[in-house]
């Protein structure tokens, strides 16, 4: 047997004390926690009273670097994953220059070694056209050889179906999946709010779910006709949901994510006494109807949409004080994550298995990254966090340098405590 | 009446004795409009900032107006004029305002949402006097008031509000305050020019002007802006005009003592004929002369709420 290097002791693994016995960055083995043990010069971190998680994944992040540093770099955003309880964040290309080209993603990953070297890791994500303009292919062989794993126009949808189709293609040639940002470009022009009841009262020009939906729609039967993945971002209303159902139940290699907040909060929040015209509640696609939000519970936990995925999109303070129309969109969502999603577990909205699933196994089996199952073999990422112990949400609670979360001043509930990668502690 | 609202950022937060009380008040300043000095010094020393992010000459003369007669001193600031506003972002203009220490601001912004903005920050009234499409709360008193002249009594009216309801305001204050009112409200208007989820608005919504004016006590004519026709919004202003424009054969199905009444600037002969506008049943000048009469008693109210009894 390997030589043991950590023992992890006393952790309360699925309501179970074990303990963990970790050798070269490897689970070897969880057993029921013994009464005395010999722990030889291995290292034994004691856990009696905190859970063990894996750690999570998340596909869609926005670290900001290089270009708007001063919303997020890659050190604040992994020191955010850190503590948010992800070992692996995928990053988005609409940085400044765009990460269409090799430089960049190598500049992104050289920062996260240099300021992370243990982890959590992180996997940019190129664009799928030159700027993001949606005319020309980025050189995906480039992009994936320097260490892309998949493939995005995040934030600018891709207005050109062709154009689209051939991004698609040209991504399969590196094994990699293409991730759309579904809203139509000529009916997503409200951007913000829901178009409906509130948009109506509150004045503002609201993006409808279609918008949504036709992209979605679009995807899926491109998908089903190129026999290609495609993987749809932020999912947020029951018309796409059912949609992706159907294309699921026809074989389409679709996948989808949706993010916490679609899952917590709806449209009321902006005419709410106290919060309204609240631009930290300003993202896009925008908060939708109770309904919506209902929709993503249910299709999350059938399996329709696959992984839960924060959309972590950090804005400076100054550029979301300000009029509704002017502030940019998107919340700051790496740090609380956790706590929202594991509150929907405790609260019995969605079961462990879902939560498990939505941000483990899942996320990585659709990007092909390591999956963590937690079984012997596996990567020692897990991290031990105090389900009980209660946090507000403020700006020197936060880890990322966005504060930008309509949760700003409330009190969540559970709150990581050590953070292993690879069997390394990293928080 | 003690007068408890720091703010007014839309009629929805008056109530109805709320609104009497404003009515009532301005109805005092009438009188003082038929008088040859008309000027009272209730608000001498006090200092009211007029805040123009959007250009609007006739509201802010009236408010300009409306603050000299009671001898409260008013400071204009458009966006274009001053370099204060220039490229600065609305938080530092609240600042900056605030640092001036008025007593209220009345502020007109193209954002929905953007008096709620500077009220938060402000420690003075904030008067909105227009946000975004979102509401027009001063333009609603008056038209409310200008009615309640002519008839004693809104409640029971049938009121047809006619244009682009979706990019309005007017329309939106308006269907508040007059449902508020006890007024039985119509909309009419293209449906591209009707904003979505109006099934929950407490309306009657109709497509064909002629339908929609049947019975009705007044029309309120929405100003539409020339350039929705290139928004797409509309074919052309022609087509317009033909279909949703207020002309004289739509009063003969009108209840014969209609009332016709318009924000202004109007487009002759686009969303109502010429005629109709100079009509006996006109009530465009009534609208400006009450404007300056409901925002003394606004200013009166909300500038005098401290340490009134
Ligand atoms: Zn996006």
């Amino acid at each position: 047997m390997a030589k043991i290097d950590l023992i992890v002791r006393r952790a309360n693994l699925n309501g179970k004390d074990v303990d963990v016995f970790v050798s070269k960055g490897k689970i070897v083995e969880v057993k029921p926690s013994a009464e005395s043990l010999d722990a030889g010069d291995a290292k034994v971190e004691e856990a009696y009273g905190l859970t063990l998680l894996p750690s999570l994944t998340d596909v869609h992040v926005h670290l900001r670097e290089p270009g708007f540093e001063y919303k997020e770099d890659v050190e604040s955003g992994l020191r955010a994953a850190a503590w948010g309880g992800f070992s692996n964040i995928m990053c988005m290309a609409n940085t400044k220059p765009v990460n269409d080209n090799g430089s960049v993603t190598e500049l992104m990953l050289d920062k996260a070694r240099k300021h992370w070297p243990k982890g959590p890791r992180l996997f940019p994500i190129g664009a799928l056209t030159k700027g993001l303009k949606g005319e020309e292919l980025a050189p995906m062989a480039e992009l994936a050889q320097a260490g892309c794993a998949a493939f995005s126009n995040d934030g600018v949808p891709v207005e050109s179906t062709k154009i689209f189709r051939l991004a698609v293609e040209y991504a399969s040639d590196w094994d990699r999946v293409v991730i759309d940002h579904c809203e139509d470009p000529y009916l997503g022009v409200g951007v913000g709010v829901n178009e409906g009841e509130v948009s109506s009262r509150l004045g503002l020009p609201g993006q409808p779910d279609v918008a949504e939906a036709l992209q979605v729609a679009r995807d899926i039967l491109l998908a089903e006709y190129l026999d290609l993945p495609i993987h749809l971002a932020h999912i947020s209303c029951r018309k796409s949901a059912d949609l992706i159902r159907f294309a699921k139940a026809r074989g389409v290699k679709v996948t989808a994510e949706t993010t916490p907040h679609y899952l917590t909060m709806t449209e009321a929040v902006l005419e709410a006494e106290g919060t309204e015209y609240d631009t930290a509640a300003k993202v896009n696609p925008p908060l939708r109807p109770e309904d919506d939000r209902l929709a993503m519970i249910e299709a999350l936990s059938d399996g329709t949409i696959d992984c839960l995925a924060t959309d972590h999109a950090p804005h400076a303070g100054h550029e979301k004080e300000t009029e509704f129309d002017v502030a940019p969109c998107g919340i700051s969502g790496l740090d609380t994550a956790l706590s929202v999603t594991w509150g929907l577990v405790r609260d019995g909205v969605l079961t462990r298995e879902t939560f498990l699933r939505a941000w483990t196994t899942a996320p990585c089996a659709v990007f092909n990254l390591p999956v963590n199952t937690f079984a012997p073999g596996d990567p020692a990422d897990f991290f031990l966090f105090d389900e009980d112990e209660e946090w507000t949400v403020s700006a020197s609670t936060l880890h990322s340098k966005g504060k930008n979360t309509p949760l700003l001043g409330s009190v969540l509930k559970g709150r990581v405590k050590t953070h292993f990668i690879a069997g390394k502690k990293i928080v | 009446m003690k007068w408890l609202h720091k703010d007014l950022l839309d009629v929805s937060q008056l109530s109805k004795p709320e609104v009497m009380a404003i009515f009532e008040t301005a109805g005092r300043f009438q009188e003082l409009q038929e008088r040859p000095v008309k000027k009272v010094p209730t608000l001498k020393g006090r200092s009211v900032v007029l805040f123009f992010a959007e250009p609007s000459t006739r509201t802010k003369t009236s408010f300009d107006v409306a603050g000299k007669r009671l001898s409260a001193d008013t400071f204009s600031l458009a966006k274009s004029s001053s370099s204060l506003t220039k490229g600065e972002s609305l938080k530092d203009t609240a600042l900056t305002l605030q640092a001036m220490a008025p007593d209220a601001i009345v502020i007109r912004h193209w954002c929905s949402g953007a008096a709620r903005f500077m009220a938060d920050r402000l420690d003075c009234s904030v008067i909105n006097a227009g946000d975004g499409r979102h509401a027009h709360p001063t333009q609603a008193l008056l038209d409310s008031f200008t009615l309640h002249q002519e008839w004693g009594d809104v409640a029971g009216k049938t009121i047809l509000i006619l244009g682009d309801i979706a990019h309005s305001r007017v329309a939106r204050s308006n269907v508040i305050l007059l449902t508020r009112l006890g007024a039985k409200v119509r909309l009419c208007g293209p449906r591209t020019l009707l904003p979505p989820a109006l099934k929950t608005w407490p309306v009657k919504v109709y497509s064909d002007l002629n339908e929609a004016v049947k019975g009705v006590d007044a029309v309120m004519c929405l100003r539409l802006q020339l350039e929705r026709q290139k928004d797409g919004l509309l074919p052309d202003l022609r087509e317009y005009s033909r279909t949703f424009g207020l002309g004289a054969r739509h009063l003969e199905l009108a209840n014969p003592d209609v009332r016709i009444m318009h924000p202004g600037p109007m487009n002759r002969g686009v969303e109502i004929s010429s005629e109709l506008a100079d009509s006996a049943g006109s009530l465009v000048l009534d609208q400006v002369a009450s404007g300056v009469v409901v925002r003394m008693a606004l200013l009166f109210l909300y500038m005098t709420r401290k340490g009134e009894e």
